[in-house]
């Protein structure tokens, strides 16, 4: 039986539309008009593929008419293609040799992938909490080294750093902290009026400002300004072989890039945090004393005995730590990077989340040595 | 200076070598000699290899199996300091320049002087403005950033970083790609200058058929994840090796026979 196949003619004519906007519709409607065409192969033992009205034909065309006759014939039913412009042979002829097995679908199963991505993603909780162990052992060795010869520390790195993550960290650090102090102060006064505890708003302000508040928010907000900027720089010079660079010079990355960095992060956060609480009890006191009309004098004399030496202790020690998780994870994540530029963008977010989430949990474990030490 | 008589002397011995990545093993058993003083072309197809074969012997990628020997010293089982000897004495254009982006063009040639030597400032600059007029390029650029930089003066100042330390061996990845054919021509005959008046050895990555026939000594082939031939371009263009023939009588070598003809 021969059929002849005047509406796969048809459609095949009509891929040569100029808008593309009908063309990616046609295309489509094509490919199901094909589809359908093939269908019905069961019943034909032959047929023949007319493409004379055929005008113009691109990939997408040539591609659907292959794969209409692939269907015909692996259904056991001849195929032949006529009046095929000789312009297009050669186009016809490329997709022809493309390889079934290269064209079926690679679907893998739903349940499978997602188990496999949280079976990769707890692997790479494990990795990335190994890379920073080993960063940390790397720093400490690279110390030891600075310590033996001293004259080795990139002294010009570090004051580079600290004015990039100190110095000119100190307006936004005082602003943040200043606004959250008011704030806090705020909120404390508008609720505890209702049970005519005013007063007690200073010891809130000043003991959670001087033990958890500053030296957090001063963390935060380093990991996301210096953390991710330590990450995109290194990831860069990763990606521009820098660092294959500084290897093969016979330097070692960790001690010319990572250890200034992060001893820059160690000085700065502590003064930072100092200048921050600083900033954020002033701004308590400002509204202690506008909003609340707790006069600056009681405000001063109520801080001093709330507060004890501990309270400002408390903050302070846990300052360097903060500084070191924060630089240790920007750098494990910035040589972390591949060469591409997502994976840049990925390793700088990894970074910040990393860090912040790193802060929270060092200080819940500082929260639970200090009670127990009694501090 | 066709290499592969007289006297040689073997600066870099590579013997069984294997590296991969994961489950794919890229370098499948390897042997290769570099001699004293000639210019090695090393070639292979796109992926083949060759870069991680110049980064295993510099040391960027672990190796597997096998030894790697650069003057006589197993780079394996070198300590810290016998590394760091070697490392004195080679130089590496990668193929990207790969310059320190936040220091100036001078101070990127100073930087790994100013590790290894203590020199006056007024000697590093008159230094770094020397090896830049070495390189073909003036002491205005001088004043630039590597990101100011085009191409083909990356390229140059690339090259005379890897030269600062008067290294005896550079090795030079893809130097020429990127360039215009006089750029690279020209880049060409700065490397085999150089190569002449600081009697260097180099190790040369490249794509470039006219590199491997202007300056190269001897040519080494990597395929199949082995280096299936090494010697001079006679030894290539006598090769039945399917892979081999492809390459050197391939429409680009004819055209490239041609034109010098």
């Amino acid at each position: 039986m021969t059929e002849h196949c005047s509406k796969a003619r048809r459609k095949a004519g009509s891929s040569n539309s100029p808008a593309p906007a009908h063309g990616r519709r046609r295309t489509r409607a094509l490919e199901a008009l094909i589809d359908g065409e093939t269908a019905r192969a069961d019943k034909l033992r032959q047929v023949d593929i007319d493409m004379k009205r055929v005008e113009r034909l691109d990939t997408f065309g040539a591609w659907l008419l292959e794969r209409l006759v692939r269907a015909f014939t692996a259904r056991g039913c001849q195929t032949n293609v006529t009046g095929l412009n000789q312009d297009y042979r050669a186009l016809i002829d490329e997709l022809h040799a493309v390889k079934p097995e290269d064209v079926t679908e690679h679907r893998s199963n739903q349940l499978t992938y997602a188990m496999a991505s949280i079976g990769q993603n707890i692997v790479s909780v494990g990795q990335s909490f190994a890379a920073i162990v080993n960063m940390l052992g790397a720093l400490v060795v690279a110390l030891l080294r600075v310590l033996v010869h001293p004259r080795s520390f990139r002294f010009t790195s570090l004051v580079h750093q600290l004015d990039n993550v100190a110095w000119r960290a100190v307006p936004i650090i005082l602003l943040i902290t200043f606004l959250i102090g008011c704030i806090i102060a705020q909120q404390g006064i508008f609720h505890f009026r209702k049970f005519g505890a005013d007063i007690y708003v200073v010891d809130m302000v000043t003991i959670l400002v001087l033990r958890e508040l500053g030296v957090l928010i001063v963390a935060i907000m380093v990991a996301g300004r210096s953390g991710s900027a330590y990450t995109a720089e290194l990831g860069a010079m990763k990606m521009r072989e820098e660092i294959d660079a500084l290897h093969t010079m016979g330097f070692d990355p960790i001690e010319v890039l990572v250890l200034p960095r992060i001893v820059a992060l160690i000085i700065g956060v502590p003064i930072l945090t100092f200048l921050g609480s600083m900033a954020a009890l002033y701004g308590g006191g400002l509204v202690c004393w506008l909003y609340g009309g707790i006069d600056p004098d009681v405000f001063l004399q109520r801080l001093k005995d709330a507060i004890t030496m501990d309270s400002f202790k408390v903050g302070m020690i846990k300052a360097p730590f903060m500084a070191l998780i924060v630089g240790v994870v920007a750098c494990v994540e910035g040589l972390a990077v591949k060469g591409s530029a997502e994976s840049l963008g990925l390793q700088t977010t990894a970074s910040v989340v990393e860090s912040i989430f790193l802060v929270v949990v060092l200080d819940g474990l500082f929260a639970i040595f200090f009670a127990s030490i009694g501090m | 200076m066709a290499g592969g008589n007289g006297s040689k002397d073997v600066v870099i011995e590579v013997r069984d070598l294997v590296a991969g990545f994961g489950d794919h093993v890229v370098l499948d058993h390897i042997d290769l000699d570099v001699y004293r003083g000639e210019i090695l072309g090393f070639v292979g197809g796109s992926g083949a290899g060759k870069s991680v074969l110049m980064r295993t012997i510099i040391g960027l990628i672990p190796k597997r199996e096998g030894s790697i020997k650069v003057f006589d010293v197993d780079m394996g089982t070198a300590t810290d300091a016998e590394r760091q000897a070697i490392e004195r004495r080679w130089g590496i254009l990668f193929q990207q320049g790969a310059l320190f982006s936040s220091p100036t063009v001078p101070e990127n040639l100073q930087f790994p002087v100013r590790e290894y030597l203590d020199l006056p400032q007024r000697l590093l600059d008159e230094l770094a403005v020397a090896k830049l007029e070495m390189v073909g390029l003036d002491a205005s650029v001088c004043e630039k950033f590597p990101s100011e930089l085009s191409g083909g003066m990356t390229k140059r100042v690339a090259l005379a970083r890897a030269l600062a330390l008067d290294p005896e061996i550079v090795f030079l990845d893809e130097p020429t790609s990127g360039l215009d054919p006089i750029g690279a021509g020209e880049f060409d005959t700065l490397i085999a200058t150089l190569q002449r008046t600081l009697g260097l050895t180099v190790f040369m990555v490249t794509h470039d058929l006219d590199s491997l026939n202007t300056v190269c000594d001897r040519i080494a082939v990597l395929a199949d994840h082995k280096v299936i031939a090494a010697g001079t371009m006679d030894t290539m263009l006598a090769s039945e090796h399917p892979w081999l023939k492809a390459y050197f009588h391939g429409k680009r070598a004819q055209a490239g026979h041609v034109a010098r003809k």
